[in-house]
């Protein structure tokens, strides 16, 4: 379980996360959702302890993430950022590898280097472990860098925006991903996510955040409705039912 | 997969780079070798100190540096550091007088040094890197023009201090790798193992650290706490290197380079070792190369300047810079 | 809008006369006729030089920005000094009985060959930052320094290099530095020529579109450019920055048409230098700190401020 509670962070006097109190349960998918500027990815960055906040704590599993150990925390909680810039020149496998830090400070085991041979073949990666991260594709980047995550094996496991920059083929790919891992690993997801189609379709629950405070949570059903989309996002839109997703149309 | 084949493994150009540093080491002491051995051991064998010693400081803290910065362009001698250095000693002259300073132990001036040079550069880095998204270009250019206000500052005390002085100090300006300070020896040696011994306990973190901030906290690597600390010994490894034989802008830039050029792996655990080995050829190889055998003097961190200069232009119109 | 110009004049001549009747040797003391002699054979000159050099290096500094299309750009973040230092040398040694004439023909056309091969590497920089630019400058003038320093090295003409990189005037007389005024002589070329480098300096598609024969005016300013430089190496030494800041001062106050602001900026080029002068001589009288020297220190604080404060100016 994630607490958050009354979490403040502030710019030069400009609350970006504003008293903001929010309780994730263990297991399943969670979307964030919000206009620019919401406090999402900074919210985020609180969270997996990435950034310090100005007032108020937060919780995973009962460990205050300003207060614990790096490594402790590092093997419960894994973050991927969107901007997955590498300096170093590095092969699928070395990525992936990294994963294993946490546990094992760079002198890999046998049980090692089991996860990461299973976290590359989960993505489909056999192909280019020994390739370059420079010389793959966005999508394939993009999954060396959940490989990695999952080779964390954490049971909180956040992404910030995964979906910027990819196909639609890459960002359904990536969500279909996502959302195995909550079913199948029962590990506990949050996701930022910029489409509100693609939150509905995917998500357990969903959170939305205006002007950096919490504005509404709830399952996709409370949650894609057109007058909360209104108030979130000041879009007039229509909800479309097909099969058991929910489908926002804000085009006309 | 294909590349698999041509790829050499990273130990065998580790063997490679030892080997020419060893090649290069041996040829230093005996080539031309006159008089009885006692006489060559003292005498050589302390000037190869001293280069070994240089070029272990200078690529040992360039690799760092360009990990925790997160780019292959900067170096500590190109945002300043060592122009700093140069400026402390400067300092040290001006208030104590040339005789002041003749008369103070140059060991306590040395730690001393130091000491003001690791606050200053943890400042100097945190006032550089702590901007919210500041570009690696306005980064670059502020430190090469802090490190030419420096210079410029140190030519400027010692024009004050008066004439007798300023020759003292000019000599310290121009980095020669031929007049390394042998007072100095002892106590940089010191200074070099302890900072090593902290490298090898923080060994672990470097490949980490290469994957930005982000990323290492999120494997739970205490970033500000070794990044911190990993500063403190790269302005203790820049001090040795411009106490014994002055400020050298792009020798760093080009042993870290070429080491990551040549080893096919990011791992720090082979490309330290190559970048001193190759740092250890190039230096000592060099000055065998042009001492012995064009009998120059003095002239190799000319050499090393303009081809240094050469790969940072080289980099820059690549675009490692971003 | 001359009014700056009207401030600044007065201030030149105030500082002309304090720079003239600066000195190790008192005019009062001295009986008529050696007075008289000191102003004409060193004050005078001396004075006179220091404004030469600041004016031409300061509309240098200008024509190189809108040439480069970069605030950043002058004579020493370009490598045209270094570039005029190593033909200076090459000079000296090949042929030693050249006058200094002739010298500073060797230098101004080394200056060219330097600054030409700077803006052709500019051309090759697929995405160039606006800060790249005079990064890449300092660079090429140190990779072309070491150069230097190797040929003066085993030549043991260290000292002689040392002059031309560093503008000291402490050792200008008269009939050493009339070369100056060629570089005023080319600073009025480049007046008469202002609207065309404005023009330039929006880039190569708008000159071509107003019908301007964009290579040939790169070519003028190259050389009004490398001339300068030349004369002022081989005569007084480099000073650092100078053409960097006025230029960049003058311009956040009148903007960029460089037919109004260029008189301003040779104007306020020749105080500058005038004013670190005064400052150098009476700092350590009766030594003095070279103005290169002083010009180093205050330059790159200037230079940092503007990097620092810059705001949305876009390369």
């Amino acid at each position: 379980m994630i607490e958050i509670h009354e979490v403040t962070k502030s710019y030069g006097g400009n609350a970006v996360v504003d008293r903001v109190s929010l309780t994730l349960p263990a297991g399943g998918l969670t979307s964030i959702i919000g206009p620019n500027g919401a406090g999402k990815s900074t919210l985020l960055s609180i969270v997996s302890r990435l950034m310090p906040m100005d007032t108020g704590k937060v919780l995973v599993d009962g460990l205050d993430v300003s207060r614990t150990a790096g490594d402790v925390l590092a093997r419960r909680l894994s973050i991927m950022r969107q901007d997955n810039h590498i300096t170093a020149r590095l092969s699928v496998r070395d990525l992936v590898a990294f994963g294993r830090y946490p546990y094992s400070k760079g002198r890999l085991t046998a049980a090692d280097a089991e996860h990461i041979e299973r976290s590359i073949a989960y993505l489909g990666l056999e192909p280019y472990q020994n390739r370059f991260l420079d010389e793959l594709s966005g999508g394939q980047r993009q999954r060396a860098f959940i490989a990695m995550v999952l080779c964390q094996d954490t049971d909180y496991m956040l992404f910030d925006e995964p979906l910027n920059n990819l196909d639609i083929k890459h960002a359904v790919e990536t969500m279909k991903l996502l959302r195995r891992l909550a079913d199948d690993f029962d590990k506990t997801v949050v996701v930022v996510l910029h489409d509100i189609n693609f939150a509905s379709a995917y998500s357990d629950r969903i959170v939305a955040m205006q002007a950096g405070r919490l504005a509404f949570e709830g399952s996709p059903e409370d949650m894609i409705v057109p007058s909360r989309l209104q108030a979130i996002f000041d879009v007039d839109c229509r909800v479309h039912a097909v099969g058991e997703t929910r489908l926002v149309n804000y085009f006309e | 997969m294909q590349a698999d084949a041509k790829r050499i493994a990273p130990s065998t150009i580790l063997l490679a780079s030892a080997v020419l540093a060893l090649v290069s080491m041996v040829a230093f002491m005996t080539i031309g070798a006159k008089g009885s051995w006692s006489f060559l051991l003292s005498f050589r064998g302390t000037k190869l100190l001293g280069m070994v010693l240089v070029a272990y400081a200078i690529a040992v803290s360039t690799v760092l540096f360009q990990t925790i910065s997160g780019n292959r362009i900067l170096t500590p001698s190109i945002i300043g550091f060592d122009a700093m250095y140069t400026l402390l000693q400067t300092i040290m002259v001006f208030f104590l007088g040339a005789a002041g300073a003749g008369s103070v132990d140059p060991r306590l001036q040395f730690l001393v040094e130091t000491a003001v040079m690791v606050g200053l550069s943890l400042l100097l880095f945190r006032a550089l890197f702590s901007g919210a998204s500041r570009s690696l270009h306005l980064l670059m250019l502020v430190g090469v023009i802090l490190g030419g206000l420096f210079r410029s500052l140190s030519s400027f005390l010692q024009r004050i201090l008066d004439p007798n002085e300023f020759v003292v100090l000019q000599d310290r300006l121009f980095a020669s790798f031929n007049s390394i300070d042998a007072n100095l020896l002892g106590i940089a040696a010191v200074a070099t193992l302890a900072v090593t011994f902290v490298l090898w306990r923080l060994s672990p973190t470097f490949d980490v650290l290469s994957l930005g901030r982000e990323a290492s906290i999120g494997l739970g690597v205490d970033h500000q706490r070794v990044v911190t600390l990993l500063l403190v010994l790269i302005a203790v490894l820049v001090s040795v290197s411009t106490a014994l034989v002055g400020p050298v802008t792009f020798f760093g830039l080009l042993v870290a380079s070429l080491a990551r050029q040549l080893t096919p792996t990011a791992s720090h655990r082979y490309v330290l070792p190559v970048a001193v080995c190759i740092a250890i050829a190039t230096l000592v190889g060099g000055q065998v190369i042009l001492e012995r055998l064009f009998s120059f003097n003095t002239t190799l961190s000319i050499v090393i300047e303009f081809f240094g200069g050469l790969v940072f232009i080289f980099l820059l119109v690549r675009g490692s810079a971003r | 809008m001359m009014k700056p110009a009207l401030i600044a004049i007065p201030v030149i001549l105030l500082l002309a006369a304090v720079s003239v009747f600066t000195g190790v040797g008192s005019l009062a003391a001295a009986d008529d006729g050696r007075g008289w002699f000191l102003v004409v054979e060193s004050r005078l000159p001396r004075t006179l030089a220091l404004m030469l050099a600041g004016a031409g290096l300061a509309v240098s500094g200008t024509i190189m920005q809108m040439l480069a299309r970069n605030r950043f750009v002058e004579p020493s973040t370009a490598g045209t000094a270094e570039s005029a230092a190593l033909g200076m040398l090459l000079a000296v040694l090949i042929a030693p009985n050249l006058p200094v004439a002739g010298k500073m023909v060797c230098a101004a056309l080394t200056a060219l060959a330097g600054t030409a091969l700077f803006l052709q590497i500019l051309r090759r920089i697929p995405l160039r930052s606006a800060l790249m630019v005079p990064l890449i400058g300092l660079m090429l003038g140190g990779v072309v320094n070491a150069i230097t320093t190797f040929i003066a090295y085993r030549y043991d003409l260290m000292q002689s290099m040392g002059a031309w990189m560093s503008g000291d005037f402490s050792v200008v007389l008269r009939r050493r530095y009339e070369l100056l005024w060629i570089g005023l002589a080319l600073t009025l070329v480049a007046y008469a020529t202002a609207a065309r480098f404005t023009v330039i300096g929006m880039g190569e598609a708008i000159a071509r579109n107003v019908g301007l024969n964009y290579d040939r005016v790169v070519a003028l300013g190259l050389a009004i450019v490398s001339m300068v430089t030349a004369t002022i190496v081989a005569t007084v030494g480099m000073i650092p920055f100078l053409g960097l800041v006025v230029p960049n001062i003058v311009s956040l106050i009148m903007g960029d048409n460089l037919r109004r602001t260029l008189p301003v900026v040779a104007v306020s080029g020749a105080g500058l230098v005038l004013a670190c002068d005064i400052v150098g001589r009476l700092l350590i009288a009766p030594y003095e700190i070279p103005v290169g020297t002083v010009m180093g220190v205050i330059g790159s604080l200037i230079f940092l401020q503007l990097l620092l404060s810059r705001r949305s100016h876009a390369g």
